[in-house]
C-alpha cells in the first residue's frame, strides 16, 4: 500500500478566519522571590533555561538531553515525588520540532511543576522510567502516538493503536478519518485484501440514506423483502401485534408520511 | 363423576399434536435466545439492566452466557475499536449454528459519533447483522423489543439454516 503523504498541510492554515482574533494566551507570572517556586529554580541552577508561573504552576524550560538529571533533582532534593502525565506537543509545522513536557506533583506542599523541553523531529528521548515508574507507560503512548523514540525504555512498544497499525495518529498531519491504510484496517486483518471488493469502502456519513439500497434500508411505506428491487407501490404499515386497533386504515398523517 | 384417564400410553390413546418442523424447531430456538456476555462500551451498561431483575431477560428465556460455544446471539453492544475488531470477528466465528446478531446502539450501527481513524464505521463490516438497534444508548425496553423482533424473524426463518444463507444473501 502507499504511504500516506498529507497533500494539504493542517498546521499552516489558520482555523480562525477573524482577522481580528487572537489566541487567548494563558498569563505569564515571574516566579516570586522567596517562594517555594524560587528555591525550585535556584536548586535546578543552570538546568533551567528558563522558569516562569503560569496559573499557579511553575513551568521551567530545560536542555532536552538533561531531563534526567532535572527530573531527579527534582524528585530527591525539592519533593516532586510524582509524574502525573508526560506527553508531547507537535509543533512540527512550525518549528520542525515536539515539545516534551513532565508534569510532576509535590504531595507534601500540594504544588506542580511542568518542565518542558523540545527535540527536533527525528531525535529520540531519554527515558526517565529508572526515576518515576508511571512514565513507563506514558512514554509507550508518547512513542505511539507521536512516533518519538524513547532510549533506554524497557518495553518501547505501542500502547493504544495495534502494533502492526501503521503512523502515529496525534501528529498534526495525521488525517482524523484516518488513511487509506486505517480504513481498510479490520477487513484486511480479518478478511484479507481481496474481500475489500465485497465490503466496499466504509461509509463516513452516518446520514446516508439510499432509498434504492434495500439490503440496508426500508423505506417507510414501500416495504420490500431483503435485498428485493424497490417499488413504487406503498405497502401496509404494522406498527403493533395488536388486534384492537387498525394501524392499516387510511388517515391523512400516514398518507402524508408515505 | 368424572373419570380421569391417566395412563395413556397403555391405551395407545397419546394426545397428538400437530405442527411442521420448521415450526417447532424455530419454537425452541427463538425462545431460548442466549446471548453472548460482551459488552463494548456504554451499551452495555443497558444491556446489563435488560438482564438483571427489573427488565428481566430471564423471563424471555433470554440468559446470558459466558461462552461463546453456548451462546447463539450476539449482541455487540457499544462502540467497537478497529483494534478489538479482529477480536469480536473471532468470537462471532467460535459460536455455533445458528447464531444471530443484534448491533446495538449507534456506535455498532454506523460508527456513531465517532468518525474517526480508530472506530469501526458499522459493525456490518465484521459480522452479518439480523437486528440494528437505534439510539445512545438505547433503553433496556429497546432492548427487549430487539429480542422480540428477533424472535419473531426466527420464527418466519426455516429450520433449515443452508435455506436461510440463500433467502438472506449473506456475504460474509
Amino acid at each position: 500500500m502507499r504511504k500516506y503523504t498529507p497533500k494539504d498541510n493542517v498546521q499552516k492554515k489558520s482555523y480562525h478566519t477573524d482577522r481580528f482574533w487572537t489566541a487567548p494566551r494563558v498569563p505569564q507570572e515571574s516566579v516570586e522571590e522567596g517562594s517555594h517556586f524560587a528555591d525550585v529554580v535556584n536548586a535546578m541552577g543552570d538546568l533551567a533555561k528558563e522558569a516562569f508561573v503560569s496559573l499557579g504552576q511553575l513551568v521551567v524550560w530545560i536542555d532536552a538531553t538533561k531531563n534526567k538529571e532535572a527530573l531527579s533533582l527534582l524528585r530527591d532534593e525539592c519533593g516532586y515525588v510524582q509524574c502525573s502525565e508526560l506527553s508531547a506537543v507537535d509543533y512540527l509545522a512550525q518549528d520542525g520540532e515536539f515539545e516534551i513536557f513532565y508534569q510532576l506533583l509535590n504531595i507534601s506542599n500540594a504544588s506542580r511543576v511542568r518542565v518542558k523541553c523540545r527535540i527536533k523531529e527525528g531525535e529520540a528521548i531519554e527515558s526517565i522510567t529508572t526515576i518515576f515508574k508511571s512514565a513507563n507507560f506514558a512514554e509507550r503512548e508518547m512513542f505511539d502516538m507521536f512516533g518519538i523514540y524513547v532510549n533506554n525504555h524497557p518495553y518501547l512498544k505501542r500502547i493504544l493503536m495495534p502494533e502492526d497499525w501503521q503512523g502515529h495518529p496525534l501528529l498534526k498531519t495525521y488525517p482524523l478519518q484516518g488513511d487509506e491504510f486505517a480504513s481498510w484496517y479490520e477487513v484486511d486483518k480479518i478478511f484479507g485484501k481481496e474481500y475489500r471488493d465485497i465490503i466496499g469502502p466504509e461509509n463516513r456519513d452516518p446520514s446516508r440514506i439510499d432509498k434504492d439500497d434495500t439490503k440496508r434500508f426500508s423505506r417507510v411505506g414501500y416495504e420490500v423483502p431483503f435485498g428485493a428491487e424497490p417499488t413504487d407501490t406503498p405497502t401496509p404499515i404494522e406498527y403493533s401485534e395488536t388486534t384492537l386497533v387498525d394501524y392499516n386504515k387510511s388517515s391523512t398523517q400516514l398518507d402524508e408520511r408515505r | 363423576m368424572a373419570q380421569h384417564q391417566v395412563n395413556y400410553a397403555s391405551t395407545a390413546g397419546l394426545p397428538i399434536a400437530l405442527t411442521s418442523v420448521d415450526k417447532l424447531v424455530n419454537w425452541g430456538r427463538s425462545n431460548s435466545l442466549w446471548p453472548l456476555t460482551y459488552g463494548l462500551a456504554c451499551c452495555a451498561i443497558e444491556m446489563m439492566a435488560s438482564g438483571a431483575s427489573r427488565y428481566d431477560f430471564d423471563r424471555m428465556g433470554t440468559i446470558f452466557r459466558a461462552s461463546p460455544r453456548q451462546a447463539d446471539v450476539m449482541i455487540l453492544a457499544g462502540t467497537l475499536s478497529k483494534k478489538h475488531a479482529e477480536f469480536a470477528r473471532r468470537l462471532y466465528d467460535q459460536m455455533s449454528e445458528p447464531k444471530w446478531v443484534i448491533s446495538m446502539g449507534s456506535c455498532a450501527n454506523t460508527g456513531g459519533m465517532f468518525n474517526t481513524y480508530a472506530t469501526v464505521q458499522g459493525v456490518d463490516r465484521i459480522v452479518p447483522v439480523d437486528i440494528y438497534l437505534p439510539g445512545c444508548a438505547p433503553r433496556p425496553e429497546t432492548l427487549q423489543y430487539a429480542l422480540m423482533m428477533l424472535q419473531k424473524k426466527i420464527r418466519r426463518e426455516s429450520a433449515d439454516m443452508k435455506k436461510n444463507q440463500k433467502q438472506n444473501l449473506r456475504l460474509i
